[in-house]
């Protein structure tokens, strides 16, 4: 049985419209951004430096140069990585405008170590030459892009949050903006006493910077016809917040148990454990989601790691403190859109899927994207030109394929695929890989949708450690932490088949982070409000839409 | 009619107390205090119906802006800070002077706040407010009738509801039962960067000073401990006498 | 020390809470007075005496019939001021919080909310609160005299003493502001059941009650008990309850003095609406029930037998 035969009531053209607001009630925008992360607030920081030095471009675009819309309730809310960043796009996009040590960075890597972990000990491997990290340094995403939007908004950008992006407005095949999400709607999607609705957003250009699993990123690349031969998989990150007693001294990475290496499994991942200050340690567990065990459960897998004497050992004494999950676009290279824009659009970010799995890193080809798209942006909209000229937007492809992003992406091809064969496999042929550079193996993997793996069912959620509520916890908590107050009568915003058959419920129960998937004796009850949107269920059979604006977890720390 | 409503910012799970300070730890992330945007709400549909105008009034840090801007997004017309660092951990009767001193200047026909604030700080403010100012006041409305020159508030308390009238001007607060607010709506989150927002200071009002902020504080926080634990908690299984069990404990505890 | 005591009455009666905080003083030491203000208040004044009071002030003006804060506020501000009162305390309720804090910005005296005790530390009065939804203790102070405090009603019990007090009527004049608000109609006693926020004593259902039309024993046992019904989030979303009743990080924060929580299993986001009820009786099948790791007393068994016997045995300890 495999996830894709229940495909979810799910259509991708009804999330496009034209604008059906009177004239007078649309609100008219120049640029406008979707999504408050690195890629949305690099974009619109570059284009305030931009239109800083070209008044009457800023003129042209309108009262509102610039809006950046958010759907969290505040910017990085929704905002979690690991994370080890890459300063060097930040460095390109600031120029001398703001120095490094200025930024919310928990200092620079100083020591790294891999481990391949057995579970009762742990062996030293050579750090890969892929996953180095001299010159990069520890950040939490969300106190980063809280940053970063403190810059955009000393920009002249607007930041709107609590706003989600619901449709894409399209005219005559051009892109024109989006409609915001209504608010206010019951269970049943009725309209409650405060029911507000959403309002068309217009602009010259939009940008998407939506992220992993953006919605509408995927409605875009289904409505243009722009994705590429390979569809696009991810694998899903669970992370923790730890306060620690004893500072922990260096980046550490992990490989092997709990996960499993035979080739059946499919289990590819591992753990990262970075220190956050002297005080603070932050851990988390990312696993393909092309795994084909029911019983897989990152967020308990988690649990597990916690338990190995080297883990407990930095937690000891310490408290957790913050909670969090997220999905990451796993596919590199060849799952890269075939094109990223598209009359009056431009994607950025993890959306176009560009991230480096190998080096655990996509922040940077976020910002520099975003960047990218606002030179772009910037040139297209000059006098006489429009964003929705033929070609007016071709120079953002090529800007991409002319970066270090391109050249990273391209050498890494085909490392995540080879560990699809299997861990030790994967490990030789991606030492040949980096060896040469990418040269070897010729040609291009490909990649197959996650959710079309065939299921099997071991027993091991046997081995899950029960909740102690001390080093261990169960999802509930977890999603408390996690900040998420989403009220309990929203509509239901996961489109999902809930009459399957038990091996699938079942295996979406343990998917999911946040428990919102309950196996019953027919079918499968969901509970929307507990969704941390990681994006997990639209890579295994369902499909993830925005909720109304503002709900879902609070990150702080992620 | 001008309306001014009080609200708070607060910080948004105020989960930390700061160990050094003791006080409620303030720097995260913060949000107006939930009441409040009740008291927001019900001053706009009185706007909505009798016409006027609605001022916000806070007395804050700078991040209280945010705040603000929510309640200016709702539709209120403009705002008036009170932002001085010397106010930084003032107590009640401070922050009473100081927003009394603020409203006096408004001429304001009602004065509203939201019952009870998140971080229980401030939560008797109104009635302190009321007094400094000479006014009468109602509190825990549930239910608010505003006509020519008078206020009428339904109220609940322990043994009921009370209906209470004042004449305007008049400081009431309002209970998170009186109404559902609404959501802001795109526009009028962009609109209310553009409102007039004014600030004043603490010796602007008159008030600096014997009293303000920590320094001034009539009231001190000394330590922080654990609370009493629950006691030992026991565990029983049912044998068929579990119901008896019950009666017996919460009888000796004089609950029944 | 010389502590003045707010009792509220009503219906020709002083409020069990007040006479909690009147005991406790009395326990403090120095001189505790209280005061009744009212309106033909009978002989109320004297029954104070009973429970720790040395003295008892009577203010009996018609301005004060109705349960209305401000006049209250003129006629102790000249209380304290005349008399040198150094302490200040009231049992809280809606009226008594808006008389303290009224009280404190006409004597611009520090005043500090939401105690549940108070002792003498370090020569000085410290009152102890929770804070941060009952996480966290903090002990608190004053910098001044008077000392205003508010504290949490039924922190105290009444102790009777059996003393005697010496009653005094005392005069009372008020600011033409104070009277300004008037009381159209006045609170009596509800038919119906209380709200779950007011509700002394809760039970709560949970999934475990199995469906909506278990909900009756849950109702039945309320009744007994005189007390209100709540729900949980599973069992609202269920459609077997109104949200109005879900306790909870998405409904309401309630701390009756007894919860009874029966089938469910305790979350962080169901505990996190209740965990400041003074006693926490839980009944779930499931024995690793987190609920059982904060209840006073767990009950490991079926709710559909043991609930039914307990709603019995209610009734007739009762009656």
């Amino acid at each position: 049985m495999r996830p894709a035969e229940f495909a979810p009531p799910f259509d991708a053209r009804e999330y496009v419209a034209g604008p059906t607001d009177a004239p007078e009630e649309r609100i008219d925008v120049g640029v406008l951004i979707v999504g408050a992360g690195p890629a949305g607030l690099a974009c619109a920081i570059r284009l305030g430096q931009l239109l800083e030095e070209s008044p009457e471009t800023a003129a042209r675009l309108g009262e509102v140069p610039v809006a950046v819309l958010e759907k969290g309730k505040a910017v990085g809310a929704h905002s979690l990585s690991g994370a080890v960043v890459n300063p060097r796009a930040l460095r390109r996009l600031f120029g001398d405008r703001a120095r490094i040590e200025e930024m919310p960075f928990y200092g620079p890597v100083e020591q790294e170590s891999v481990y391949f972990l057995t579970p009762r000990s742990a062996l030293r491997i050579p750090t890969p030459p892929t996953m180095k990290n001299d010159g990069n340094y520890v950040a939490s995403l969300s106190e980063l892009t809280r940053w970063l939007a403190g810059k955009a908004e000393e920009g002249g950008a607007y930041i709107l949050p609590e706003t989600a992006a619901e449709k894409l407005l399209v005219d005559g095949g051009r892109v024109v903006g989006i409609r915001s999400g209504d608010k206010g709607r019951g269970k049943d999607g009725e309209a409650l006493p405060n029911f507000e609705p959403g309002s068309d957003v217009t602009a010259k250009l939009t940008v998407l910077s939506e992220g992993t699993q953006g919605h509408l990123t995927g409605v875009a690349l289904d409505r243009f016809g722009l994705s590429g031969e390979n569809p696009q998989v991810w694998a899903l990150g669970v992370k923790e917040i730890w306060k620690v007693a004893k500072p922990l001294d260096r980046v550490i990475h992990t490989m092997g148990w709990p996960l499993r290496g035979g080739r059946r499994y499919r289990e590819f991942g591992g753990s990262f454990i970075y220190p956050m200050g002297d005080d603070m340690v932050t851990l988390g567990m990312v696993v393909g989601l092309d795994y084909r065990d029911a019983e897989l459960s990152v967020h308990d897998l988690l649990q597990e790691l916690k338990t190995h004497k080297v883990v407990r050992r930095i937690l000891e004494g310490g408290e957790r403190i913050g909670w969090g999950a997220k999905t990451i676009p796993e596919g590199g290279f060849v799952a890269v859109p075939r094109r990223m824009h598209a009359p009056g659009l431009l994607i950025t970010g993890d959306g176009a899927g560009l991230v480096n799995v190998p080096a655990l890193k996509g922040i940077h080809y976020a910002i520099e994207s975003g960047r990218l798209a606002a030179e772009t942006a910037f040139a297209a909209l000059q006098r006489g030109r429009t964003a929705w000229t033929p070609g007016a937007l071709a120079g953002y492809d090529e800007a991409i394929r002319d970066t270090f992003i391109w050249d990273d992406l391209k050498r890494v091809r085909n490392m995540r695929q080879a560990f699809g064969k299997g861990f030790w496999i994967g490990g030789a042929m991606a030492g040949a890989m980096t060896a040469s550079f990418g040269k070897f193996p010729p040609g291009n993997a490909k990649t197959e949708p996650d959710a079309d793996h065939e299921l099997i069912s071991t027993a091991r959620a046997s081995k899950y450690p029960m909740p102690d509520g001390k080093l261990t916890f169960d999802k509930l908590s977890s999603v408390f932490l996690s900040g998420n107050k989403t009220r309990d009568d929203a509509p239901n915003h996961i489109k999902i088949r809930t009459d399957v058959p038990r091996e699938v419920a079942l295996m979406w129960e343990r998917m999911c982070p946040a428990q919102v998937y309950e196996a019953k004796e027919e079918g499968v009850e969901v509970t929307p409000s507990n969704c941390v949107q990681c994006g997990a269920i639209t890579a295994k059979g369902g499909r993830l839409t925005p909720p109304e604006g503002g709900a879902g977890p609070e990150y702080k720390l992620t | 009619m001008k309306i001014a409503v009080c609200v708070k910012h607060v910080p948004e799970q105020a989960r930390k107390i700061d160990p050094g300070t003791k006080r409620l730890d303030r720097s995260g992330e913060g949000a107006i205090n939930p009441f409040d945007v009740h008291a927001v709400e019900e001053a706009l549909r009185i706007k909505e119906k009798q016409g006027g105008e609605v001022l916000i009034v806070t007395m804050g840090p700078t991040g209280a802006q945010d705040s603000v801007r929510k309640a200016l997004a709702m539709g209120a017309d403009e705002a008036l800070m009170i932002t001085d660092d010397a106010a930084a951990g003032s107590d009640l009767v401070a922050t009473t002077n100081a927003l009394a001193a603020a409203l006096e200047k408004e001429g304001a026909d009602l004065i509203m706040f939201g019952q009870q604030a998140g971080d229980s700080d401030g939560a008797v403010l109104w009635a302190a407010v009321a007094d400094r100012l000479r006014l009468p006041v109602i509190s825990q409305v549930a239910e608010l009738e505003v006509s020519d020159g008078k206020a009428r508030g339904k109220r609940q308390t322990e043994f009921g509801y009370d209906v209470i009238e004042a004449p305007t001007p008049a400081v009431l607060a309002v209970s998170d039962a009186i109404n559902e607010p609404r959501y802001p709506s795109l526009k009028g989150i962009m609109g209310a960067r553009s409102k007039p927002q004014r600030t004043v200071s603490l010796s602007e009002l008159g008030v600096e000073g014997d009293g303000m902020g920590e320094a001034g504080s009539k009231t001190t926080v000394e330590a922080l401990s654990d609370p009493p634990p629950r006691g030992d908690t026991v565990k029983i299984e049912d044998d068929g006498s579990a119901a008896a069990t019950i009666v017996d404990f919460i009888a000796e505890r004089k609950l029944i | 020390m010389a502590t003045l005591v707010f009792l509220e009455h009503h219906e020709n009666e002083l409020l069990k809470p007040s006479l909690g905080v009147l005991s406790k003083a009395a326990g403090l030491g120095g001189e505790v007075t209280g005061v009744v203000l009212g309106s033909r208040v009978g002989d109320l004044g004297a029954q104070a005496g009973k429970f720790g009071a040395g003295k008892v002030l009577v203010v009996d003006k018609p301005e004060l019939q109705a349960p209305l804060p401000q006049p209250r506020v003129d006629a102790l501000a000249s209380i304290v001021r005349d008399r040198g009162f150094d302490t200040v305390l009231f049992a809280a309720s809606v009226l008594s919080a808006d008389v303290a804090a009224g009280l404190s910005a006409r004597l611009q005296a520090g005043l500090n909310w939401d105690l549940t005790d108070l002792v003498q530390q370090d020569g000085g009065l410290v009152g102890k609160r929770p804070a941060l939804g009952d996480s966290v203790m903090v002990d608190v102070g004053w910098t001044s005299e008077p000392r205003l405090a508010l504290i949490r009603a039924g922190s105290f019990d009444p102790k009777e003493t059996g003393g005697e007090a010496e009653v005094e009527q005392v005069d009372a004049q008020f600011e033409d502001f104070s009277t300004k608000a008037t009381m159209v109609e006045q609170a009596h006693a509800e038919s119906e059941g209380p709200s779950i926020e007011d509700a002394d004593i809760i039970v709560a259902g949970g999934r475990g009650l199995g469906a909506a039309e278990n909900f009756k024993l849950v109702e039945e046992l309320a009744q007994a008990l005189g007390g209100a019904v709540a729900a949980t989030r599973a069992v609202v979303d269920s459609g077997w309850y109104p949200y109005a009743t879900q306790v909870g990080q998405t409904g309401k924060t309630v701390s009756p003095k007894l919860y009874i929580a029966c089938g469910i299993s305790g979350a962080i986001q169901h505990k996190v609406g209740m965990q400041g009820s003074g006693i926490i009786v839980a009944i779930n099948k499931d024995p690793n029930a987190p609920i059982f790791e904060y209840s006073d007393l767990g009950v490991v068994g079926d709710l559909n037998e043991i609930v039914p016997k307990l709603t019995e045995l209610v009734r007739s300890r009762k009656s």
